[in-house]
């Protein structure tokens, strides 16, 4: 039964990355491409979860959270890009 | 037997929500209304599966809770890129237009610069 | 003296403690070797990066953190229900969104953070921006016919209670 979902969880999720990457693009700012790109890393963060519920280990937790991790710190870097001009000042 | 139906519903309303963050990122139109969908839909559908994640390695194999960790990151960060991504709108003049005016003498952070540093929006970002 | 040893010892005591907390939940254990290693770095890592970090954030009651902490939890399930019905079965040309303006009584900008993470955490409302002298925050409603509502729940509800635990 547990399988059943997670084969359904996986489509949907599969599915809502199709849809991220068509925003990302199509645009039309540069707003919605760095909030398509989060949104990205999010669903990916939410596969790598399923992959390690799915084969029952939990190696792939780790990888969870560094993706996490380098998801925010590349959304901010791009969007302080955007606003400045500049990353580091 | 119980715990695997809690789990089967925890799984399908973490992906649902998730998809619901990815539609409204595709259908709403204004740049400022597509924020909304994915920043929150998103992390309560992750976080969603993680607790399903963490309920069934409680049920069938060795506890774990380290789950926690990764939702406590999303959650805190969350609300960092969206205040991000909100400010790169509004310095793009996106959405701008009808943007509530403040008493005389102060101006919305985002827009308020030195006139020697202001940065205007390129148009060559796209 | 003890008191200033302590100080010196323990630049952020709440730090120490969610370092530990944190190494815990990366090793997935809690025997006595990650406890050890985890007051380690608790011990280690606020001393070298305290001349960063002057001022101690005073910490609210951790009883009235943990009740807003929970009531925030179940805005944001219920709230997500709200906006994925609008998500789905609005059509663009009902969605009334709306720019709020959001008058604040905080003043502490630890308060002022917490209370933009709310918003943008519960559905509907993203906090956008704040006022350059940090008296007014600009919140974004996704549908909101009726603007004021939106902004007397926000003080009412969040802003209150966060005034109650920092002020």
């Amino acid at each position: 039964m547990i399988d059943i979902a997670l084969y359904i969880a996986f489509g949907a999720i599969g599915l809502a990355q199709v849809l991220a990457m068509v925003r990302l693009i199509l645009g039309p700012e540069i707003g919605d491409r760095i909030l398509a790109l989060d949104t990205m890393v999010i669903n990916a963060i939410a596969l790598i979860v399923l992959v390690g519920f799915y084969w029952g280990t939990q190696v792939y937790f780790e990888s969870a959270i560094i993706i996490a991790m380098l998801g925010f710190v590349s959304t901010v870097a791009l969007a302080r890009f955007v606003l400045r001009g500049d990353i580091i000042e | 037997m119980l715990i695997n139906v809690l789990i089967v519903v925890i799984l399908i309303i973490g992906a649902f929500f998730t998809l619901v963050g990815s539609v409204g990122l595709l259908k709403l139109k204004s740049p400022m209304a597509r924020l909304h969908a994915p920043t929150k839909a998103s992390t309560l559908g992750v976080g969603s599966l993680l607790l399903a994640s963490m309920i069934d390695a409680f049920a069938h194999r060795e506890p774990s809770l380290h789950e926690v960790l990764v939702m406590a990151f999303l959650f805190v960060t969350a609300p960092i890129s969206a205040n991000f991504i909100a400010k790169v709108h509004i310095h793009r003049r996106s959405n701008v237009d009808a943007l509530p005016p403040l008493p005389e003498g102060t101006e919305w952070a985002t827009l308020d610069a030195p006139p020697d540093q202001k940065i205007e929006p390129s148009e060559g970002l796209r | 003296m003890t008191r200033h040893i302590f100080k010196r010892l323990l630049p952020h005591p709440m730090l120490t403690l969610l370092l530990v907390v944190v190494w815990c939940l990366l090793n997935n254990t809690i025997g006595p070797g990650a406890i050890v290693f985890g007051a380690i770095l608790g011990l280690v890592i606020p001393a070298v990066t305290a001349p960063y970090w002057p001022d101690r954030p005073s910490v609210p009651q951790p009883w009235g953190m943990l009740v807003y902490i929970f009531i925030v939890l179940w805005d944001i399930i219920v709230a997500n229900v709200v906006v994925a019905r609008i998500i789905l079965f609005k059509s663009n040309a009902d969605m009334k969104s709306a720019w709020v303006r959001i008058p604040l009584d905080l003043r502490k900008p630890e308060a002022i953070t917490i209370l933009a993470g709310t918003i943008t955490l519960t559905p509907g409302t993203v906090s956008a921006d704040l006022s350059s002298d940090g008296t007014e925050l600009l919140v974004h409603a996704l549908h909101a016919p009726d603007p004021d509502a939106v902004r007397d729940e926000i003080k009412s509800r969040y802003e209150r209670r966060l005034k109650e635990l920092f002020e």
